[in-house]
């Protein structure tokens, strides 16, 4: 049996040696990937990120137990991503840790990977990794991005609905109003809600929502808040960006938020915007793998002495760096 | 650009709650550039097994410190081989007494280690004993 066959039936050792090949972007892995891919396009991509320690790794892991506890058990894979060090390429994964409670179910398969130096909180093999997965018939892949700062974007191209988490205490109102991060939230997780300072944080994050969205509002009304709504030839069918506190070490929030996940999901469908996000998504992809290619027969016509050469030239500022590339092109 | 790496599983299966040894190790695998997946504390045999398996390691190093080794390492490598996984190398650190390390050899174990030894001896075996999978 091929390889692609056995990850079709959902075998877990073929799953993941596939998950190696694309990983590595071998030429068995690009064949497979090839293959499999009429099989994919079926599952939930789900992204989480937020800044370190703001508690993705607990998050996902109280995600997926609820996701298996539900009346209709969904299986569920999970790629962890952790940053790979810039100086000797290694990586210490470690999102494993907080997710022991899966360990033993059959319908949880967790996979955690180094960036191996992408930036923008996803590795270059994410994408195709998922399709793996998506293709051995995973409901839902939760994406966990490595701790992400303020333009650690590209989930955002990947997922369909994607969480960014928060915390108290990490920032005032200025902050999130901030380009970035919270741009890409399809739903603002507040963890560790048990914590002080939740009031606030929630404040600040409704703030940033209320600048944004123009047909729904909430005003301070002598003191108490009051919704207001635009009149109606105003009010469209875009997705109002839920805010849900959870406290991921213990669950708490999480079957609310499950709730609001399950929404989005069924907003896309019905607005049409899964459609649209998987188009961007394969957009991208496209994209990187056409830049990829053009650098890998780049690479091949220019000899390390022309380049070598080119860059003398730089340095000693003979040539402009736009000099410098036309005697490279 | 195909990028091969080596993977190390280090897990530490049993009840000892000192985690310090596997730590270091982990560090230094992280700085020979290999990838590395912490597991945590108090591990058994079955998920040890399981994580190898959906991480698709090269090697899996156990760190036990609490004497039960001749009884949790038969257990895992079974495991670990009953999942198809024929090739992945075992490694094992911590305090194993020297007549245990003969009986470690013939379960399987490629390299055992104890207090004191140099980690750039556990990272030319690993290197020498795998080839990056392709």
């Amino acid at each position: 049996m091929s390889l692609q066959d056995a990850v079709l039936k959902g075998e877990r050792l073929a799953v993941s040696r596939l998950l190696t090949a694309v990983e590595n972007d071998t030429a068995e892995g690009q064949a497979a990937l090839n293959e499999l891919f009429v099989h994919t396009g079926k599952a939930h991509l789900i992204g989480i990120t937020g800044a370190p320690g703001t508690g993705k790794s607990s998050l996902v892991n109280q995600i997926a137990l609820h996701y298996r506890k539900a009346a209709t058990p969904l299986n569920i894979a999970i790629v962890a991503v952790d940053p790979s060090s810039p100086f000797t390429g290694g990586a210490v994964l470690g999102d494993r840790v907080r997710m022991r409670e899966l360990s033993g179910d059959s319908g949880v398969f967790i996979r955690s990977m180094a960036t191996r130096g992408s930036l923008g909180g996803l590795a270059t093999a994410t994408a195709g990794m998922t399709q793996v997965l998506d293709a051995a018939g995973f409901d839902v892949i939760l994406i966990e991005t490595v701790g992400a700062g303020q333009s650690e974007v590209e989930v955002a191209k990947l997922a369909h609905t994607v969480l960014v988490v928060d915390v108290p205490g990490l920032g005032d109102d200025v902050q999130a109003i901030k380009a970035g991060i919270l741009e890409i939230a399809d739903i603002l997780v507040l963890n560790k809600a048990d914590r002080p300072g939740v009031e606030a944080a929630e404040r600040a994050l409704l703030g940033m929502l209320k600048l944004g969205h123009p047909t729904k509002h909430l005003v301070q009304h002598h003191g108490k808040l009051e919704e207001v709504l635009a009149p109606a030839e105003a009010v469209t069918d875009d997705w109002l960006i839920p805010i849900r506190r959870t406290v991921a070490t213990d669950g708490e929030g999480l079957p609310e938020l499950l709730e609001v996940m399950g929404k989005h999901k069924a907003h896309l469908q019905h607005t049409g915007d899964w459609q649209r996000r998987e188009r961007a998504r394969l957009h991208t992809q496209l994209q990187d793998l056409v830049q990829h290619s053009l650098m890998t027969e780049w690479r091949g016509r220019v000899t390390d002495a022309q380049y070598t050469q080119a860059l003398d030239k730089l340095v000693a500022r003979e040539l402009s760096p736009r000099q410098a590339l036309q005697t490279l092109l | 650009m195909p990028e091969k790496k080596i993977r190390v599983l280090v897990g530490k299966p049993g009840l000892d709650g000192h985690d310090r040894g596997a730590k270091v190790i982990a560090r230094a695998l992280r700085d020979a550039g290999m990838e590395v997946i912490y597991t945590g504390l108090r591990q058994t045999p079955e998920m040890i097994a399981e994580a190898a398996l959906q991480e698709d390691v090269d090697a899996v190093g156990l760190s036990i410190l609490s004497g039960a080794h001749l009884t949790l390492v038969p257990r895992i490598i079974e495991l670990i081989r009953a999942n198809g996984q024929d090739d992945v190398r075992i490694f094992v650190g911590g305090i194993i007494p020297d007549e245990d390390v003969p009986k470690l050899r013939e379960l399987g174990v490629d390299g055992v280690y104890g207090p004191g030894s140099p980690t750039h001896a556990i990272i030319d075996d690993i290197r020498k004993l795998i080839q990056p999978a392709s």
